[in-house]
């Protein structure tokens, strides 16, 4: 075990393959949690007029008569196969759907990470280097009140008090003002690969005031981070030696502190990823933002099984992964760690 | 702090036929030590002085209208009018001496739906916490404590542990999302549903911390010096794990109430029948703009709440850890005198 490149890739791979069995318990307990309690939606699916005909053909297609596991054994059969099962009201295939929206949720969630770790850590290090005085008190302010704001009151305030004040929509329109052709399902890269420059002012006023609902609640976590451990490393007798050499205080705090303070912030990462996952799907339904997370908000209040157990497969595998890359951060920033 | 010392030393030789645990002045001294501490963070004093205030606002909301009823006979509340009582008052009213946050669009009294949901929202924030906490803990107990490899209960703290990691990969939102919507809406159902996502962090908590104390010297000297494992097990482990999860548990309260809020405000928690502060702030998100004080009155009741435990568990952690309450009663006491005998 050592820190060469194919020590490296091993490293990854085995993570990959241990995140086999974790897929496939959160497969089995959604399955189940959602079967047991109700195990017949199709009257719920077929509505109230609906006859029993219909009804028993719903029950028929979808094997609700059969035992749960019978009916988990047919579940995944389909998954492996690539079919994800359909939506009870309009029949479409679930996967594609999930694979076309899950780019516009990823751009969300990677423009509030942006925000979290560009605006979050700078504070963070703002605090530490005034320890005790105003700012340190100001900031430590600043990231308690985004705890304690839950995303939906900073999604509703943000879309329905700042937004139309500040004349920026958030959220995706139906019709944008030039449509530009859908490659990657991101509006911003798509507006970019067109060379459309109005469209990507555009594609990035929509974004700004969601991504800003999503990250809010999660910048206190890496400002709090951040400002603890550069606590512990500014008394340090190499952040002494930096200034004594006659480097720039901008240099001394955020090269060869922030670089060492950085090891411990990027621990929660994957703990703020999943929150901020969580919190698609409160952001996307009140701005209207056509991701995984208004799906999931759909396919959860419609009973819509088969989607919400796809979409808890693609927010298993964002939160493994992005746990995965905070662990490979952790060994890139620390060189005393191994690959193993 | 030589004057405080001095004291206790001498009630401890006064009563020393006893031959108590501790000497009694400790107490007393810990006591002005945790007060000095506070004093010199003013931000956690406030956070346990909103605790303790939202708490007893609680308790009287629900107790006052059941003690006055059983005394004499009728039904008194602290509040100035019922709950969810639609078109008693003039619609969207603004704040005022009657109406201390206004009226909202249904002509109800927005003080009274917002100050009736506390109790639910800080009940569920205790009870949700609390049994995730015991269900969490004992299991991370057991899965830190008996480890030894190739024994029968290795096996099952691996099995622990393995069930707690998958869990740990849900976002645990959309978990209590699906298990509330498919189990129905209600209180307890969705109770329920936050518990079975909330309890594997305290898994994870209190085995590291057990796997840490468990190779502490005092805990090898107990060992080497013959203790039984359950003296060990509860004089030496259980009893230093009671600190960080009190720390944990009081910021977990705050957490709890924004996620079960939400899973109201997504319309699968609370019955709309039940004032509860996401289930209001559904209600009121149309009028934002019209009549703010509506949605900013529930606004103000969570991030008053949650801060309180956020501040609270903030400080308990720097209170309750001795290297960090070493450090901080040093700069409290600020001219620098000695601190412990």
């Amino acid at each position: 075990m050592g820190r060469s490149r194919s020590d490296l890739i091993v490293f990854v791979a085995k993570r990959l393959v241990q995140l086999i069995p974790v897929l496939l318990g959160v497969i089995v307990i959604t399955f189940f949690f959602t079967h047991i309690a109700v195990s017949n939606p199709c009257a719920i699916w077929s509505g109230p007029k609906a006859s029993p005909s219909t009804i028993a053909a719903c029950v028929k297609n979808n094997h609700f008569d059969d035992s749960l596991p019978v009916q988990f054994y047919y579940y995944l059969q389909g998954l492996l196969s690539g079919n994800w099962g359909t939506d009870p009201l309009f029949h479409t295939p679930v996967l594609p759907y999930l694979l076309a929206t899950f780019p516009e949720t990823l751009e969300l969630v990677l423009t509030a990470a942006a925000m979290m770790i560009f605006v979050g850590i700078p504070l963070g290090v703002v605090a530490a280097a005034s320890n005790g005085r105003i700012a340190d008190h100001v900031v430590r302010i600043f990231y308690l009140s985004g705890w304690a704001t839950p995303t939906y009151i900073a999604g509703v305030l943000l879309a329905i008090g700042l937004g139309p004040v500040l004349g920026v929509s958030g959220g995706a329109f139906s019709t944008p003002a030039s449509p530009v052709p859908v490659i990657t399902h991101m509006s911003v890269i798509d507006s970019i690969i067109a060379l459309n420059a109005g469209a990507t002012a555009d594609a990035l006023e929509h974004l700004l005031l969601p991504a800003l609902a999503l990250a809010f609640i999660n910048m206190g976590i890496a400002t709090r981070m951040t400002r603890t451990s550069m606590l512990e490393i500014l008394p340090l007798e190499f952040v002494k030696t930096a200034r004594m050499k006659g480097l720039g205080e901008f240099w001394v705090l955020y090269k060869h502190a922030l670089r060492n303070a950085l090891i411990t912030t990027t621990t929660v990462l994957g703990v703020t990823v999943g929150t901020m996952v969580s919190g698609t799907v409160v952001v996307e339904s009140v701005f209207k933002w056509p991701g995984l997370g208004e799906y999931a908000y759909d396919a959860i209040t419609g009973y819509d099984f088969a989607g919400t157990i796809g979409v808890v497969i693609f927010f298993a595998v964002v939160v493994v992964v992005a746990n995965l890359i905070s662990d490979v951060l952790y060994g890139v920033l620390d060189p005393r760690v191994e690959w193993r | 702090m030589a004057t405080a010392t001095v004291p206790a030393t001498q009630a401890a030789g006064a009563s020393g036929s006893v031959v108590p645990a501790r000497p009694p002045g400790r107490l007393w001294a810990n006591i002005l030590l945790v007060l000095r501490i506070l004093a010199a963070n003013p931000l956690t004093l406030v956070g346990f002085i909103l605790v303790v205030l939202v708490s007893v606002a609680a308790v009287l909301i629900v107790a006052v209208p059941a003690v006055s009823l059983l005394i004499l006979g009728h039904s008194v509340s602290i509040l100035p009018y019922p709950a969810l009582d639609a078109g008693v008052f003039p619609v969207g009213q603004s704040p005022s001496a009657t109406h201390l946050f206004g009226t909202d669009a249904a002509g109800e009294d927005v003080f009274s739906n917002v100050m009736t949901a506390l109790p639910t929202d800080l009940g569920i924030g205790f009870s949700v916490a609390g049994i995730s906490l015991i269900i969490g803990s004992l299991l991370g107990l057991v899965a830190g404590f008996w480890d030894t490899p190739g024994t029968l209960s290795a096996a099952g703290s691996v099995a622990i542990l393995r069930v707690t990691d998958i869990f740990l990969s849900f976002p645990t939102l959309v978990l209590a999302l699906a298990i509330t919507a498919a189990w129905g809406r209600g209180e307890i159902q969705s109770e329920l549903a936050v518990i079975v996502t909330w309890w594997p962090f305290y898994v994870r908590l209190t085995r590291g911390e057990v796997l840490s104390i468990k190779v502490q010297p005092y805990v090898i000297a107990a060992r080497a010096a013959g203790v039984p494992e359950s003296k060990i097990l509860f004089r030496h482990v259980v009893r230093n794990l009671l600190e960080p999860l009190a720390v944990y548990f009081s910021l977990d309260v705050g957490t709890v109430i924004v996620t079960y809020s939400t899973i109201s405000y997504v319309g699968v928690g609370v019955p709309p029948s039940i004032p509860e502060w996401g289930n209001l702030m559904y209600s009121y998100q149309d009028s934002l703009l019209t009549q703010p004080w509506t949605v900013l009155s529930v606004t103000a009741a969570i991030f008053i709440t949650v801060l309180a435990f956020s501040l609270l568990g903030d400080g308990l952690r720097d209170i309750l850890d001795p290297r960090s309450r070493r450090i901080m009663a040093t700069t409290a006491a600020a001219s620098g005198q000695a601190e412990r005998p």
